[in-house]
């Protein structure tokens, strides 16, 4: 299916009246896998709220294809919403289900297939997810990575054209983390998805992220565009500089200077 | 099959895919290279095994093509030579295509039969190596216990569950008397919110439900002793019956559903977000801390709720008198004193005091041993109100037997 292209233009978000951020304007491409960064409390998460229909920006608009996603009557959002799969940082599995069920919940709520191609696709989407045993667990039993592949699965269930994935690799161990990357990377390459991903884990952000904004706390805008690695090696933003560079510490001393 | 034929076949429908186990032509076996063939694909068996022929667009919310029988016809039709794809007419693909592909790799597996992935397009491969091997009767409902041990399992854990609660009220009674001396480690605050929460903000339902309760009485008994000119009565009827039953037991069942199911969904959650181990880690002993509080204020409050809770039961049975019998309001007040010793008002607070005791430790005791998910919180909930309500009326019967007993 053509993944749509997502432009976000010149948008102000925020809870309550106040501004979280505001004027971010970018352009995803297709099949992209692209990241919003920024340090913790910045407004990432905010962001990709507005971007998958929960709270509506304040100004600017959000495009995916053509059409103003904000502007769109409720139902149109949710059929475009249809289209995006979104993993919550938690997994947010909903708890009374098995996995399986978990997976198969949006297929049996959306599609008009039969129980047992239902089973069959809800099974495969697991096994991509290297969960095709776990099936009949409760989300209580499962670790906090297997609970975010089962998020993973369920994201996938409708053969979505766009990932969202808040903090992905957030709580988990390097190896866990890294198999994950891989993970999201065979799945943008395998189905030709779109992704974008919240996230302030450098290796993660450098390892598999081809595209990105970075958001800033301080001046509550979008600092700098691109990819990951182009803004460690090329930018000379001192917070861009700092967040990039945090794992080097010979660095360090200049960064302590440099930052705020 | 062309690709044409193949994109006429989709427009055919997701019906025709799935009630059609196998396409008509699968079973014309002629001797000729024709195979078995299917929705979407066709397979064609020559010297070097069969070639699959994937044609047009497999998209899964149209339909899953896969079916066991033509796949085995497949496998059979392959023999040691081998399976491979030929993609060249496949057009937009998903899911789909992954589960038919991934389950003739797995029977071809299961038979030995070479399976070559390289004719289908790059990223199917890619996702197919991320797929792991499973088989499908494994993922079937693992069988249960047995019934008998089943059981067994349910009774060892109401044991279990009925030691918990002993061990709690244990665990009252010892912290109750240290709290006396000062030495729990409780917060005033929480325990004036507690006594708040079950105490004040409780009246307004209270008050509703008591002078109903009344009313009802009175007018039941209105009915029936007018008949025989004995309307006077209604009075002794009214303040009998609430003051012995129905204010403690009504006003209990109103508290065990709004207090002990609130304590029960509160502390479950407070496991589930790991604060009752939060405590656990940083020594505050969790009884102290969270359940004496609530415990202590249920079973304070409740004598208070029981009182005014009378009180209001009898106005409201006042009401239906003056209102059915033309009664005036002093004679019914004179009968009610009249027939109302102070024994019978103990005995309702005694009730009282035992049942905000029981619904605050089955509350408690329901939110400590709940899970950690959504589901448990409403379990626990649930588990509270239902147990508080069977032990609230279980309890008052206790109470009427030892009352005739001591022929009171």
């Amino acid at each position: 299916m053509a993944t749509p292209k997502i432009r976000v233009d010149g948008i102000s978000f925020g809870y309550d009246g106040g501004v979280v951020q505001h004027d971010i304007s970018f352009e995803v491409g297709e099949k992209s896998i692209f990241a919003i960064m920024g340090g913790s409390g910045c407004g990432k998460s905010t962001l990709m709220r507005t971007m998958i229909g929960l709270l509506p920006p304040y100004t600017g608009s959000i495009y995916i294809g053509d059409e103003d996603y904000w502007a769109a009557t409720e139902s149109r959002r949710a059929e475009i919403g249809r289209r995006f799969g979104v993993v919550f940082q938690s997994g947010a599995l909903w708890s009374s289900m098995t996995a399986e069920e978990n997976v198969a919940l949006p297929l049996r709520m959306f599609t008009h297939l039969d129980n047992n191609s239902i089973e069959q696709l809800a099974r495969l989407k697991l096994s991509l997810v290297g969960l095709d045993k776990a099936g009949s667990t409760m989300p209580g039993e499962l670790s906090g990575g297997m609970r975010r592949r089962v998020g993973i699965a369920r994201a996938l269930s409708l053969d979505p054209d766009v990932l969202f994935l808040d903090e992905p690799s957030a709580g988990l161990d390097p190896v866990a983390s890294k198999r994950l990357d891989d993970l999201i990377l065979e799945l943008r390459n395998g189905f030709g998805v779109t992704v974008i991903m919240v996230s302030h884990e450098l290796p993660s952000l450098l390892g598999i992220c081809d595209d990105g904004i970075f958001l800033d706390a301080e001046t509550k805008t979008a600092l700098a565009r691109g990819s990951p690695k182009q803004l460690r090696d090329t930018s000379d933003l001192p917070a861009v500089h700092a967040f990039m560079h945090r794992e080097r510490p010979d660095e360090g001393r200049d960064i302590d200077g440099d930052h705020r | 099959m062309n690709t044409t034929n193949g994109r006429a076949a989709m427009r055919r429908g997701r019906f025709a895919m799935n009630d059609t186990p196998a396409h008509p032509a699968a079973d014309r076996r002629d001797g000729s290279a024709q195979g078995p063939r299917g929705e979407g694909w066709e397979a064609r068996a020559d010297r070097d095994g069969v070639l699959i022929t994937l044609t047009g667009d497999w998209i899964a919310v149209n339909g899953i093509r896969t079916d066991e029988a033509a796949i085995s016809r497949i496998i059979e039709a392959a023999g040691t030579r081998g399976i491979s794809f030929d993609a060249s007419g496949l057009g937009r693909w998903d899911s789909a295509l992954l589960i038919f592909v991934a389950s003739l790799r797995r029977a071809a597996r299961g038979h030995h039969v070479p399976f070559h992935e390289d004719g289908l397009p790059e990223a199917a491969t890619r996702l197919l190596a991320l797929t792991t091997e499973a088989a499908p009767s494994a993922a079937g409902a693992p069988a249960g216990p047995k019934l008998v041990a089943r059981i067994g399992q349910v009774t060892i854990g109401i044991w279990n569950e009925t030691l918990e609660v002993f061990s709690l009220i244990g665990d009252t009674v010892l912290s109750a008397g240290a709290s006396v001396r000062g030495r729990v480690r409780m917060r005033s605050v929480d325990l004036l919110t507690c006594m708040r929460d079950a105490g004040v903000a409780a009246l307004p339902i209270v008050t509703v439900v008591n002078a109903l309760t009344g009313a009802i009485v009175a007018f039941v008994g209105a009915v029936q002793l007018k008949r025989f000119g004995a309307g006077i009565f209604v009075a002794d009827l009214v303040a009998v019956a609430m003051a012995r039953e129905m204010t403690a037991l009504m006003t209990a069942i109103v508290m065990s559903g709004r207090t002990g199911g609130a304590y029960a969904a509160e502390i479950a959650t407070m496991v589930g977000n790991e604060e009752i181990d939060a405590l656990r880690t940083i020594g505050i002993p969790v009884h102290d801390y969270l359940i004496l509080p609530r415990i202590i204020a249920l079973t304070c409050m409740m004598p208070l709720l029981y009182i005014y809770g009378f009180a209001v039961g009898v106005l409201g049975g006042l009401a239906v008198a003056v209102a059915m019998l033309n009664m005036s309001a002093t004679s019914f007040i004179d009968e009610t004193q009249v027939s109302l010793g102070g024994g019978q008002i103990v005995f309702g607070l005694l009730k009282s005091v035992a049942f905000g005791a029981m619904i605050a430790i089955v509350g408690c005791r329901s939110g400590l041993s709940a899970g950690r998910t959504a589901a448990d919180v409403g379990k626990a909930a649930t588990t509270a109100v239902v147990i508080g309500i069977v032990g609230i009326i279980a309890l008052d019967a206790v109470f009427a037997v030892c009352a005739n007993a001591l022929s009171f």
